[in-house]
């Protein structure tokens, strides 16, 4: 099971939209949530209460601040949440010894079959992107399951049939689709806003698709927007003067 | 291939319990779901009107809430010294007695003994009402230190506020602007709005010192000089009003704008608004060019006509505003540098909003009524919103900085229009409409109304007949005239030094006043612990605290009742008090026990119905005397407030099918319970904007019970009631200031907005730098660190330095700093920010946390490198010489100023944890364990 | 890369041991009887004692078996395919030499190709990382081939052989590191294309996710500074190579023979420990570290 399929019927993915998350953690927490309660082993935390406390988590929001060009340009801050890209060419998968590590051909999940996992961590040392911890208290390999369990889950009303974190966003910033169907909503939105792959080099090809933010403190310069601000009169007597003529006009 | 098979459609529960969430101030409606009658996972419940689904991070980790180990068991008794952390366990009958013994003779005697403050109590209305029963003067939740200016300036400028109260018409609105909003109120309606209107290709403008959250996804970043927003704002309204770029027909129809003013300096009624017999405001009629009350039928109000009679010029509220804001001193040119914004920079915002405003208006295809019975076929759009929250509204200038804000708004005629801000049921609710301070005082007797209110001159101030405060806080005095919430940050300080007078008990609720929710939080922790020499007794006599969580307060009491978590208890979220609503509805919500505890412990409401009964307490027991309300979810059910309205709208009357008014109905909460949690009570189209001057939501308001008449009203640009205090200090009137506070209540209490600074009075020059504090998302005041899921997330909490200030000090990442003020100092771990402003450096607020409090290892980073900024704030401001020592806070309304806190800061030597180190307290609850892997189901 | 112990034991003596096994494969005139019984015992206790130091960090040791069925595409699976095998067949060889006194002489190349093959599957494992650039290099098998070699030659005393192996393991070793310090550099992913956010302009890591640590941040991020990693380059270029090759030029003795291993696998040691946590894993640029 470890070589890749061909191809997958579906590339079922996430496509997020770095210039609406506002870095809540909203997504973290409810997959943390979820992924707890559902598929496979729970996400165990160790020194819960303690120093140097830590667990595993699926999806992580980072942030970075970019500084651009240009005098006196503000620097930007940007949220960013990262979790598996269920990549075409997933290095995650082939590196797998056991075969526990698999891309499913229906959908192009990728997923970790935990009875399978001997916990060797290859497949987070492939991964570019950070996405496989390996689970202290259970000793397998724990990723974004895309929430396989929830998105065809009959037991759930189809409007609830996304990943937890697409459901529980806030700002609408994470959207799920099949990303194979140029037709799709999340196809469509990936053309409109320029949605690009992260570490392109490492020829992974990602399934996720990242949304730039749009650019910021592009206010038109005053001189532009002087028209707007033409003064009626100089002084406080001139404005009532032009306020009487105004007034008669309304 | 064989792809192994999995369980595609594994059962997600055995049932959804359906409640509302208490993460934070919130309120989200969210689906429990149970297995086994565990707790198994918790969402955002779609049909909720505030969250639709949605649920923040602290939302979902409620799981780890409700498991914390950090959970009080049981009634305690203090055993040790206050702060050591000693307690036995005792019965809630003995908890209940040793209450009662304390507070039956206070009440008897002088019911003033009593001090009542509830911190992030969301049963106000019910804490109240309990309050005013026992009879005490002294009652107050934690508004004074949080959102009292903004509270306060949008009810007398507007009849309603920002915060939850209002929201931006996300549906139509192009360009919203955002002047320090915090995370932690609201949030999720936020995050989804501004979702919407940037998927629509709205501009948002973020005005805030740093850019994080809602200013990092900002299309513009405004990093501004903390204090100076109100400087900006008027320089807007300067530019605005010079290039003609308001709304006339708005200001001369909705507004007091054209309300005519005596303007004769020598009258003692300067300044004040003429009215007619009836007390309504005089206007002159366009048509008839005759003086005519504001509400006539058909009166065309003229904004620039004056009026002289008997020898006195009386002249439109616009003429004084033109006079004032035309001047060049709030030109953008003056204010660039205090503001830190280019002047070019400030008219080109002005100009976009002018540009959006009056270029992008649009008409709604809506008929409406107003209330001079003048109908309008459309109602005209202005697609410019604003919000604002704490970050405007905890400066001493905060008040004066949030009129500014809301005159803006009026000016460009965007307030409860399409597109623009709306109000949220029960407001619109003019300053007027609201109940005024009560403080008569009876012993054995209920107090003679409502605590907090809205004063609307020297007449209706909390002052005994000898001119001192009635009220331990000092709110409604000289010193903050407009102290609509009272100032619970003064409480321990006052009690303390026994001015205005002592108290006996000081009984809390959720208020974590010995570390995160004080100013000061050593010198409170002294005067908590401060015993008289002669007697040996503890200044402050008796301490009764409630909180579910092993806070760090819950070392300096007496007696603790343990509250019951959110998914144990029953609430309501009620019109009465904080409600849900939205724009377009009102609604209001419960929580019921979706679990019930483990623990020996009862939420804090139920507890107040014994006690009530206990001290017979008037409206807490039966003709007789046998207690009356079994428990909170009785009183949720069976309480009459007024005839036919009770804390919830719904399902009202025998059969459940009355709105607003109507009988209580024992099915209520069952009611409740099956519609998710919540109701829902839509607004009418046509009747939902204009509310105010709309006939039709008037009379909607009126059937729901949020009035008994209909109460069309003016803004009021100019705030009378602040010239009222005015007069008073320029020697009008009987009831007279103190002589120290004349100057300053002639010049902060101005009728119109004005800014000033409130560097000198923090020593800025010599502490050049402020300092400022941020909630993170994900966490609600100190309650975070007690959840294993979000500790992680915010374990601890670096000082933000900006790239300038760290190069100046030769800072990297990581190294420690000493932070200084005037009061104290602090030593922290720091971590440079680029996107701040270059003079502002800030952290997290409520991470640091105490050796020994919420069930935390003593080695924990909360503790070892979490810090407050709370010990460097005072809540008096440095000596400045004149003998007398000045509050903190908003000389209008006493709101605590603490982003006022003006800093410097030295590289450290790194510390082995952040300083000072306070000792630790025994902690009240069994250890924690070490790892968790919380799978509820098989 | 953290520097496990575990993985470090695990690559110093499998590669000594089946580098040993490799030369007694193939020695046209191998030992017999005790003197083989001490050569294969060594080559045995390295070979498998490093394979069973390797299982120390797997997180479910019990379930190893499983880690042989992906042989198609998995380098670890394969080297475990490998490294049985080559242990198989050469205790089939081994026995014939210690017990019967017999070289079966093609089951000791087919070994001997076993050999080979486990520490080339080991190096593969490690060179097929693109998201370690530093290990994503040919000379990452010709490095872990040459020092096997090279100390199998050294163990199975073959003075000559050893010298000249050595000073070529030394040379690709020094080539190795040279090449490393240029690999993330020169692998074109940078926290530009990292985040995508590169357009705008500089990108710097503000906060990270979590205030903690977590599992990445444990197993990827290792900081070592510059000057502690040369002093160590030094001392493991000195300890395993140049050190023995001066020992073996000396006029040889079992005690000088056994300082010069000694040094040897002192020297590896310190060049595997320096191959991991040297290494930075392209993720640590989302947490601004590497």
């Amino acid at each position: 099971m470890t070589t890749l399929p061909q191809l997958t019927q579906k590339k079922l993915g996430l496509v997020i939209d770095l210039d609406t998350c506002v870095g809540c953690h909203a997504c973290v927490i409810s997959c943390k949530g979820w992924n707890t309660e559902n598929y496979g082993a729970p996400l165990s935390d160790q020194n819960a209460y303690g120093a140097d406390n830590s667990g595993t988590f699926l999806n992580r929001v980072h942030s970075f601040e970019v500084q651009p060009t240009g005098d006196d340009a503000a620097a930007q801050l940007i949220h960013f949440p990262k979790s598996c890209l269920h990549c075409e060419d997933a290095p995650c998968v082939t590196v797998c010894p056991t075969g526990a590590s698999y891309k499913r051909e229906e959908d192009g999940i990728v997923l970790v079959n935990e009875q399978d996992c001997i916990g060797c961590g290859l497949c987070a040392w492939a991964c570019p992107y950070g996405a496989r911890e390996l689970d202290a208290a259970e000793g397998v390999m724990k990723k974004c399951t895309l929430c396989v369990d929830r998105i065809y889950n009959e037991n759930l009303e189809e409007v609830d049939r996304v990943p937890t974190c697409v459901r529980t966003c806030p700002s609408g910033a994470r959207h799920f689709g099949d990303l194979g169907d140029e037709n799709s909503d999340v196809s469509k939105l990936v053309a409109e806003r320029g949605g690009m792959d992260l570490m392109p080099e490492q020829g992974t090809k990602p399934v996720n698709k990242y949304l730039p933010p749009r650019p910021k403190d592009a206010l038109p310069e005053f001189d532009i927007l002087a028209p707007f601000l033409e003064p009626v009169a100089q002084e406080a007597k001139g404005f009532l003067g032009w306020l009487d003529k105004t007034l008669e006009k309304l | 291939m064989n792809q192994p098979k999995i369980d595609l459609s594994p059962k997600v529960s055995d049932e959804i319990r359906k409640t509302t969430c208490y993460m934070c101030a919130c309120r989200c409606g969210i689906n429990v779901h149970m297995k086994e009658g565990k707790v198994a996972y918790i969402e955002g419940n779609r049909d909720h009107p505030v969250n639709k689904g949605v649920l923040c991070a602290k939302g979902s980790a409620g799981i780890m809430q409700v498991n914390a180990p950090s959970r009080l068991q049981a009634p305690m008794k203090r055993v040790g010294p206050r702060g050591s952390g000693e307690f036995e366990t005792i019965s809630w009958d003995e908890a209940l007695q040793l209450a009662t013994d304390w507070l039956e003779p206070i009440r008897n005697e002088n019911p003033e003994k009593l001090a009542f403050f509830t911190g992030r109590d969301q049963s106000q209305s019910f804490t109240s009402f309990w309050a005013q029963n026992f009879g005490t003067p002294n009652y107050a939740a934690h508004g004074g230190f949080c959102s009292v200016n903004m509270a306060a300036a949008g009810i007398y400028t507007m009849g309603g506020a920002f915060w939850e109260f209002g929201q931006p018409d996300w549906d139509y609105t192009k360009l919203f602007m955002l002047f320090g909003v915090a995370e932690d109120h609201d949030s999720n309606p936020i995050k989804m709005g501004i979702g919407k209107i940037k998927a629509r290709g709205a501009r948002v403008i973020g005005v805030n010192p740093i850019r994080t959250g809602y200013n990092a996804v900002a299309d513009d970043w405004v990093g501004i000089t903390p204090g100076t927003d109100g400087l900006f704002i008027l320089a807007m309204v300067h530019c605005l009003m010079k290039a003609g770029k308001i709304d006339l027909n708005y200001l001369a129809q909705y507004t007091n704008a054209p309300v005519l003013v005596n303007s004769d300096e020598k009258s003692p009624e300067f300044g004040l608004l003429m009215r007619d017999e009836d007390g309504k405001e005089l206007v002159i009629d366009r048509v008839t060019g005759k003086l005519t009350p504001f509400d006539k039928p058909g009166v065309k109000p003229d904004l620039s006509a004056t009026h002289r009679i008997a020898g006195v010029t009386h002249r439109p509220v616009f003429h004084m505003m033109a006079e004032r804001y035309l001047e060049d001193e709030y030109a953008p040119e003056a204010v660039a540098d205090r503001c830190g914004i280019p002047a070019k920079r400030i008219r080109a915002i002005a100009a976009e909003l002018a540009r959006v405003a009056f270029e992008e208006s649009f008409e709604l295809d809506q008929e409406w009524t107003d209330f001079r019975g003048e109908h309008h076929k459309t109602m005209t759009g202005r697609p410019v919103s604003f919000h604002a929250m704490r970050g405007i509204s905890a400066h001493a200038n905060g008040f004066q900085t949030c009129r500014a804000l809301h005159v803006l708004q009026i000016l460009l005629g965007t307030v409860e229009v399409p597109g623009g801000f709306r109000f949220k049921p029960p407001y619109p609710k003019p300053a007027t409409a609201h109940p005024k301070p009560h403080v008569g005082v009876t012993p054995g007797k209920p107090l003679d109304g409502p605590h907090l209110g809205f004063v609307h001159g020297p007449d209706d101030l909390a002052l005994k007949a000898d001119g001192t405060a009635a009220r331990i806080d000092k709110a409604f005095t000289w010193e903050n005239p407009m102290s609509s919430h009272g100032l619970m940050h003064m409480v321990i300080s006052n009690a303390h030094a026994g001015d205005p007078y002592k108290i006996d008990t000081l009984f809390m609720y959720m208020a974590n006043m010995s570390w995160n929710s004080s100013m000061n939080t050593r010198g409170v922790i002294e005067m908590l612990t401060d015993k008289n020499e002669e007697t040996g007794e503890y200044v402050i006599p008796h301490i009764i605290y409630s909180d579910a969580y092993s806070s760090e307060m819950v070392a300096y009491a007496d007696l603790i009742f343990p509250d019951a978590t959110y998914l144990e208890r029953h609430d309501c979220i009620s019109l009465l008090d904080r409600p849900i609503c939205e724009a377009d509805a009102a609604a209001d919500a419960i929580r019921w026990p979706v679990i019930e505890p483990d623990r020996d412990v009862r939420g804090f409401q139920s507890v107040l119905c014994e006690l009530g009964a206990k001290l017979n307490l008037p409206a807490f027991v039966n003709e007789d005397g046998s207690q009356k309300y079994a428990d909170y979810g009785d009183y949720i059910v069976n309480h009459i407030r007024k005839p036919g309205i009770g804390p919830l709208a719904g399902f009202r009357g025998k059969d459940g099918d009355q709105v607003g008014r109507g009988d209580a109905n024992p099915d209520q909460l069952d009611k409740y319970i099956e519609n998710g949690g919540f109701f829902v009570e839509h607004i009418e189209k046509g009747a939902n904007y204009y509310k105010p001057w709309n006939k039709a939501y008037q009379d909607w308001a009126v059937g729901m019970g949020l009035y008994d008449t209909p109460q069309p009203y003016l803004f009021n640009l100019y705030v009378e009631p602040m010239r009222k205090f005015q007069l008073a200090a320029e020697g009008h009137g009987d009831r007279q200031p103190p002589d120290h506070l004349r100057e300053r209540i002639k010049e902060k209490m101005d009728p119109l907005p004005i800014w000033y600074s409130n560097e000198e009075e923090n020593k800025g020059d010599e502490y050049p730098i402020t300092a400022l504090t941020q909630r993170p998302m994900a966490m609600y005041h100190s309650w975070g660190s007690q959840n294993a899921w979000l500790r992680q997330l915010h374990g601890h909490n670096p000082l933000y330095i900006p790239t300038k200030l760290m190069q100046i000090h030769g800072l990297k990442d990581e190294d420690w700093v000493t932070v200084t003020s005037p009061h104290g100092a602090i030593t922290v771990p720091i971590l440079e920010m680029a996107a701040l402003n270059e003079n502002t450096i800030w952290t997290w607020n409520a991470i640091g946390k105490r050796k020994g409090a919420w069930a935390l290892e003593e080695d924990a980073p909360e503790v070892t490198k979490g810090f407050l900024l709370n010990h460097l704030i005072h809540e008096l401001l440095p000596p400045k010489g004149d003998g007398l020592r000045w509050a903190n806070s908003d000389p209008i309304t006493g709101q605590a100023a603490w982003f006022d806190l003006k800093v410097k800061i030295e590289k450290a030597d790194p510390p082995a944890e952040s300083q000072p180190v306070l000792p630790a307290i025994k902690s009240p609850v069994p250890k924690a364990p070490k790892d968790l892997a919380w799978k509820v189901g098989k | 890369m953290h520097p496990a112990p575990s993985v470090i034991v695990f690559t110093t003596f499998s590669g000594l041991g089946f580098g040993l096994m490799f030369w007694l494969g193939i020695d046209p005139t191998p030992p017999t009887g005790w003197v083989a019984f001490v050569f294969w015992l060594i080559a045995y206790v390295m070979g498998v004692g490093g394979l069973l130091a390797s299982t120390f960090h797997l997180g479910r040791p019990e379930r190893a078996i499983k880690a042989f069925s992906q042989w198609r595409s998995s380098w670890l699976s394969r080297e475990g395919i490998a490294a049985v095998a080559t242990l198989v067949v050469m205790a089939l060889y081994g026995l014939g030499l210690v017990f019967f006194g017999s070289a079966w002489q093609p089951l000791g190349w087919l070994g001997a190709i076993g050999a080979l093959a486990t520490v080339f599957t080991t190096s593969m494992i490690y060179a097929q990382m693109k998201t370690i650039p530093r290990w994503n290099t040919k000379l990452t098998p010709a490095m872990f081939l040459s020092l096997s070699l090279a100390g199998g030659a050294l163990l199975k005393g073959n003075v000559t052989m050893a010298v000249v192996l050595l000073a070529i393991a030394g040379v690709i070793q020094v080539v190795t590191w040279v090449q490393g310090d240029q690999a993330f550099a020169n692998s074109g992913t940078t926290m530009a294309t990292a985040t995508g956010l590169g357009d705008i302009g500089k990108v710097r890591a503000f906060e990270p996710p979590h205030t903690g640590t977590n599992y990445l941040m444990r197993e990827f991020i290792h900081v070592i500074g510059r000057k502690h990693s040369q002093k160590l380059r030094i001392i493991s270029v000195l300890l395993a190579v140049v050190i023995p090759v001066i020992l073996l030029l000396l006029p040889i003795g079992h005690w000088i023979a056994l300082v010069a291993v000694i040094s040897h696998i002192a020297g590896v040691l310190a060049s595997r420990w320096l191959f991991f946590a040297e290494a930075e894993h392209v993720v640590g640029l989302y947490y601004g570290k590497r």
